[in-house]
């Protein structure tokens, strides 16, 4: 680990400043990402601001939604009691990730500020176009069975880890920002960005922008919704794949309906097209059969990971079954 | 009369439960002395080649940095010999591999420097600054590539009677021209031990000829040895303290080059050094189970008798160790073929050497038997219980010996009832549960059960306690505890006065702890050395007591904390006042090994694992539903103790069924797995309510106590009763582990 500056201010503005202040500054949160790749030599900060003290961990009604704060725990929205009435599926999603333990450490900011769990980028001897610009893909042509089957380019095919993002983007959330140009509101779906020729950006932040809360706008999918998380054991593993779903049921009719994938793209995949083929339709397999169908069409495997074209829209599929059946 | 309590067989709690749930158990980096400073190790990034030049100029002046050591300014030692001269033969130390003697790249991470600061963090920060600059060499880290140049491991070829050599009994390859035949090829991937304490040593020269080691081993006597050479020293110089070890299945059979690092730095640095290893650098330097191909062939008769076995193995290993392990050895004597062929090989492959991994090769072996038996049974629409059974030994088909004792079927009986065997369909894919498809598979595993020579010494104290000392390691199956009870049923005391005390070299000979031979070796240690204590108790109370010195030996009664004879109300000597007598005693005694039974009976351990799995239809995840252990391994001391064993090597069976897989890229031959959250071992939710079950039934013929041993029987055989049961759930056979959703979706 490198030597850092540690600061701790107490107020956002004051946090901003002293990272816009450092072109080698980072915003510390609850560490559970930042510091093992600090370790790891993955991320070499000089500075690391210490965003806790700042007052960002109210979850609270605002207007016709849900405001939650970037600093709440993970383990504390999805215990909240608005959260699991309005928005259980971004309680099922936070349950799904990691353990207890890390979920009472992370923050809802810093879960949407994951990196990679691709382990070209993990390696500082591997090559790694996010880590090191121009040092090439290990994954395109190594072990990439973790890796992107939407949305990749022949720079990165790495995946964003985060179970929470697939429910916030499927959700139509939205992220609150603010930086020395002033606060800002981005539509969660553009928060993540694809890799294209700059995989080095995970996200559309700009330089020392914060992220201070996300907003959840009230929908009907607060009973008919699930979180298929796809692992190799039981828990604690990231997603080979994981499908957020949510149906608005009249009868057996959908009347609406939401889909998102995780760990299949360098962002959390809204399948829209997918939701689309669902409105109308009865609640039936067949039918899900069709909208995954839909939902996996571009859908490009590499040499490990063509099972991923079998097991999304089975898990599509699973996913809806069970959020119809809720 | 009052009969004294019996220990042996009760659910005794661990001596050091306490010590260890609270925190107070001091582990090997935990040893804060005087002075000490932290030493980080540096690994090529390459797989094979030579270090041309290595830069160790800003690591050196980097702020806190005490010492940078490298090849080019390592000191000698005098007891190494170069690494891979002879890859066949033992080395100084048990790792073949002397780092910092040449500028050869082995393996991808091999230590090339040790940085040894003041703190950790500065000695982490100054191993990013060393920079080596190297020749790349072509490297192989492809087993499938490396096949095509297998070879016999040297030591069989030199020594005929060495169990790797080809094993023949009946007609070579008689599968051929038998009426049902079955050929598959099965593999299990690198598997990495990951106990939960990472490798750690604090290295400490009390003086420049005197060395103490608190090192994660599972030998101090061997680690002792080791370093005594290579440093040229006398052994009674070296000291090696482990008290406690955080799991080890293995990993520390031997000693590694961190620890001949750890002890340079401490050296040239001239402070005590401690080097904990991070999680990366257990994948890649201090062993695994290797990478193993392995065929099976196999025919029956249509009644379901076996006629022959063809069973082939390659394993991989290192290009300066031929590391061996008894893949086959299960074959050669579980079941009643008349026809046997068994052949072994090596790939040398530039990765670091493996080592054995619980359970070790006949867990490998066990995968490919089991599983190829489950395949025949099914191609003989037989359940697989019953073809086991027809093709049952009563005696070692291998040796024609007599077993020592075998209550396999016994086994067989307690699991199947437990796990509701006669749920079983015997067509694949036939029970749902809603979205999961149910099945059942058993995996039959078995182990040697070996007595080998150990010394221990007894002390009663003047407050009438009694003192035991053993250099054996605790890593884990409760060996103090269990040493405590058969002390205690075999003086007569309880176990609260009674002190057992092991993990040090200074104590006494002790074998290191591994094989599942520890009980059978040291306990018999332990309870020779109490009946010699209590020899030399009756000679004190005989020269203070002409009752007791009249006595028939038979006649005097060692219980609570006194003599007393039989038929006489009045004689009676404290163990205290004895002491007093004697001004303190002691004894130590020489255990030997098995000997002529060793020779007369084949001894080995048997278990059976029945498991119970759900698969789902859609996603292809794999869920143990019920996991039904049984074990013959003689007499058991603690029955708490060895259900624990039994369970943890059947979670580690999960894991090896269901997830357990470290992956090279072969490019670079450099792990892409490289910590707990890319090589995934079971949680607690992976894991059903184990159920254990023991035959409890001692063995005449291994050692007095009657046991046989558990740690390896516990893993050997769960896989393949895992990847039977996924096959009776969906007809679907996974050959190659680990059994992972990609491959059933």
């Amino acid at each position: 680990m490198n030597q850092f500056q540690y600061v701790r201010p107490t107020k956002a503005q004051a946090a901003i400043d002293a990272v816009a202040k450092d072109a080698n500054a980072a915003f510390i949160a609850g560490g559970t990402n930042l510091v093992d790749l600090m370790k790891r030599g993955v991320m070499t900060p000089q500075k690391l601001v210490d965003i806790n003290r700042l007052p960002l961990r109210q979850i609270e009604r605002v207007g016709t939604g849900l405001r939650i704060g970037a600093l709440a725990l993970n383990s504390a929205v999805a215990d909240d009691r608005l959260v699991r009435e309005k928005h259980p599926l971004l309680a099922l999603a936070l349950n799904a990730g990691a353990s207890p333990q890390l979920r009472n450490m992370a923050t809802v900011g810093g879960n949407m500020l994951q990196r990679t769990r691709c382990a070209y980028f993990y390696d500082v001897a591997m090559p790694c176009n996010k880590r090191q610009p121009g040092s090439g893909c290990g994954a395109l042509e190594g072990i990439n069975r973790m890796h992107a089957i939407f949305g990749f380019s022949d720079k990165c095919i790495a995946v964003h880890p985060s179970d929470m993002s697939v429910a916030l983007v499927a959700l139509d959330a939205t992220v609150l920002l603010s930086g020395p140009k002033g606060d800002r509101k981005l539509a969660f779906a553009d928060f993540h960005r694809l890799p294209g020729t700059t995989p080095e950006r995970d996200t559309n932040l700009e330089p020392s922008e914060l992220i201070t809360a996300v907003e959840i706008p009230d929908s009907p999918f607060t009973r008919h919704v699930h979180y298929q998380k796809v692992r190799e054991r039981a828990s604690y593993a990231f997603a080979l794949l994981s499908v957020a779903a949510a149906l608005d049921l009249d009868g057996n009719t959908i009347k609406a309906a939401r889909l998102a994938m995780g760990g299949v793209a360098h962002k959390p995949w809204r399948l829209a097209a997918a939701e689309q083929a669902l409105v109308g339709q009865p609640a039936t397999e067949a039918a899900f059969q069709r909208a995954a169908a839909v939902a996996m069409q571009g859908a490009k495997a590499f040499k490990h990971n063509e099972y991923k074209l079998r097991l999304g829209p089975n898990a599509i599929v699973q996913a809806l079954k069970t959020a119809a059946a809720a | 009369m009052k009969t004294p309590e019996k220990h042996i067989g009760k659910p005794m709690n661990r001596v050091d439960g306490r010590q260890k749930v609270t925190g107070a158990a001091t582990y090997s980096a935990e040893y804060e002395l005087p002075g000490l400073v932290y030493a980080v190790l540096v690994g090529s990034t390459i797989a094979k080649g030579r270090l041309t030049g290595i830069d160790t100029k800003a690591a050196a002046g980097a702020p806190g940095v005490l010492a940078v050591v490298t090849h080019l300014n390592a000191p000698q030692t005098p007891g190494s010999k170069p690494t891979g001269k002879d890859p066949s033969q033992p080395q100084t130390t048990g790792s073949a591999l002397r780092i910092f003697t040449d500028d050869q790249i082995r393996f991808n991470d091999q230590p090339i420097a040790v940085v040894v600061a003041d703190t950790l963090e500065r000695a982490r920060y100054a191993a990013r600054l060393v920079k080596g600059q190297y020749a790349p060499e072509k490297h192989q880290t492809n087993l499938e590539a490396g096949k095509a140049q297998a070879f016999l491991p040297t030591s069989a070829k030199k020594n005929p009677k060495s169990p790797m050599n080809d094993y023949q009994r009946g007609q070579a390859d008689a599968y051929k021209t038998g009426a049902i035949k079955l050929e598959q090829e099965y593999v299990i991937p690198t598997e990495v031990h990951h106990p939960m304490e990472l490798q750690a040593i604090t290295a400490h020269w009390e003086a420049p000829d005197r060395l103490t080691l608190y090192d994660k081993t599972q030998g101090t006597m061997a680690t002792r040895r080791d370093f005594a050479k290579e440093w040229g020293l006398p052994e009674e110089n070296v000291k090696v303290i482990a008290t406690f070890v955080g799991g080890a299945f293995g990993n520390a059979l031997h000693s590694w080059p961190h620890e001949s690092a750890a002890i340079i730095a401490a050296k040239v640095a001239n402070r005590p050094v401690k080097l904990m290893l991070t999680r990366e650098q257990m994948f890649t330097m201090v062993g695994y189970r290797p990478h193993t191909w392995q065929k099976v062939r196999m025919s029956a008769t249509a009644d379901g008798k076996i006629t022959a076995i063809t069973h082939e193995s390659i394993g991989q290993t290192s290009t300066y160790e031929e590391f061996t392990e008894s893949t086959l050895a299960q074959t050669r004597m579980m079941y009643q073929s008349p026809n046997l062929t068994t052949r072994y090989r090596l790939a040398a492959l530039n990765v670091g050497s493996p080592i054995w991994m619980r359970g070790p090769g006949e867990a490998t072996g066990a995968f490919a038997l089991e599983s190829a038996m489950d395949e025949m049974a099914y191609l003989l629409k037989l359940d697989p219980l019953e073809f086991r059974l027809r093709n049952y030994t009563e005696q070692d088909p291998e040796t024609g010996k007599p077993w020592s004792s075998k209550f396999l079927k016994e086994c067989y009986r307690l699991g199947a009832e437990r796990v509701g065997w006669n749920q079983r369909q015997l067509a694949p894919g036939a029970v749902r549960d809603g979205d999961w498809l149910v099945g059942y598979g058993m995996g039959v595993g078995t182990f040697g059960a070996h007595r080998g020579s150990s010394k221990a010494s007894a002390r009663l104290l003047p407050n009438g306690t009694v003192l035991l000392q053993s250099a054996v390691t605790d890593i884990g199956p409760g060996t103090g505890t269990a040493m405590t009870q058969i002390a205690a049923d075999t003086l007569g005391l309880a176990p609260a006065k009674i002190r057992f005390e092991w993990g040090n070299s200074d104590f006494a000979q002790a074998p290191t702890q591994g094989g599942s031979a520890i009980v059978n070796t040291v306990g018999p240690a332990v309870q020779e050395v109490c009946l010699a204590l209590k020899d030399k108790l009756r000679e004190l109370a005989g020269a203070g007591n002409a009752a007791f010195a009249s006595a028939k030996k038979e006649d005097v009664i060692f219980a609570d904390d006194h003599l007393t004879l039989s038929g006489n109300d009045t004689a009676r000597a404290s163990y205290a006042d004895l002491v007093k007598q004697a001004g303190g005693t002691a004894v130590t005694v020489q255990s030997k090994p098995n000997g002529e039974n060793g020779q007369k009976y084949s001894m080995y351990s048997f278990s059976v694992h029945f498991a119970q799995v759900r698969v789902h239809v859609l996603t292809g995840e794999v869920r143990v539903s019920k996991l039904v252990s049984c074990a013959d391994a003689g007499t058991i001391i603690n029955e708490k103790t060895a259900g624990n064993q039994m369970k943890g090597g059947a979670v580690g069976g999960i894991g090896m069924a269901l997830m357990e897989h470290a992956i090279i890229d072969d490019r670079f031959g450099r792990y892409v797995t490289k910590d707990l959250a890319d090589y995934h071992v079971p949680v607690h939710a992976d894991a059903p309510d184990i159920q254990v079950a023991f035959v409890n039934q001692p063995d005449p013929y291994v050692n007095a106590l009657g046991t046989k041993g558990i740690g390896e029987i516990a893993t050997i055989g769960v896989a393949p009763a895992i990847a039977n049961a996924v096959f009776n759930a969906t007809g679907k056979r996974v050959r190659e582990l680990p059994i992972t959703p990609d491959k059933l979706v």
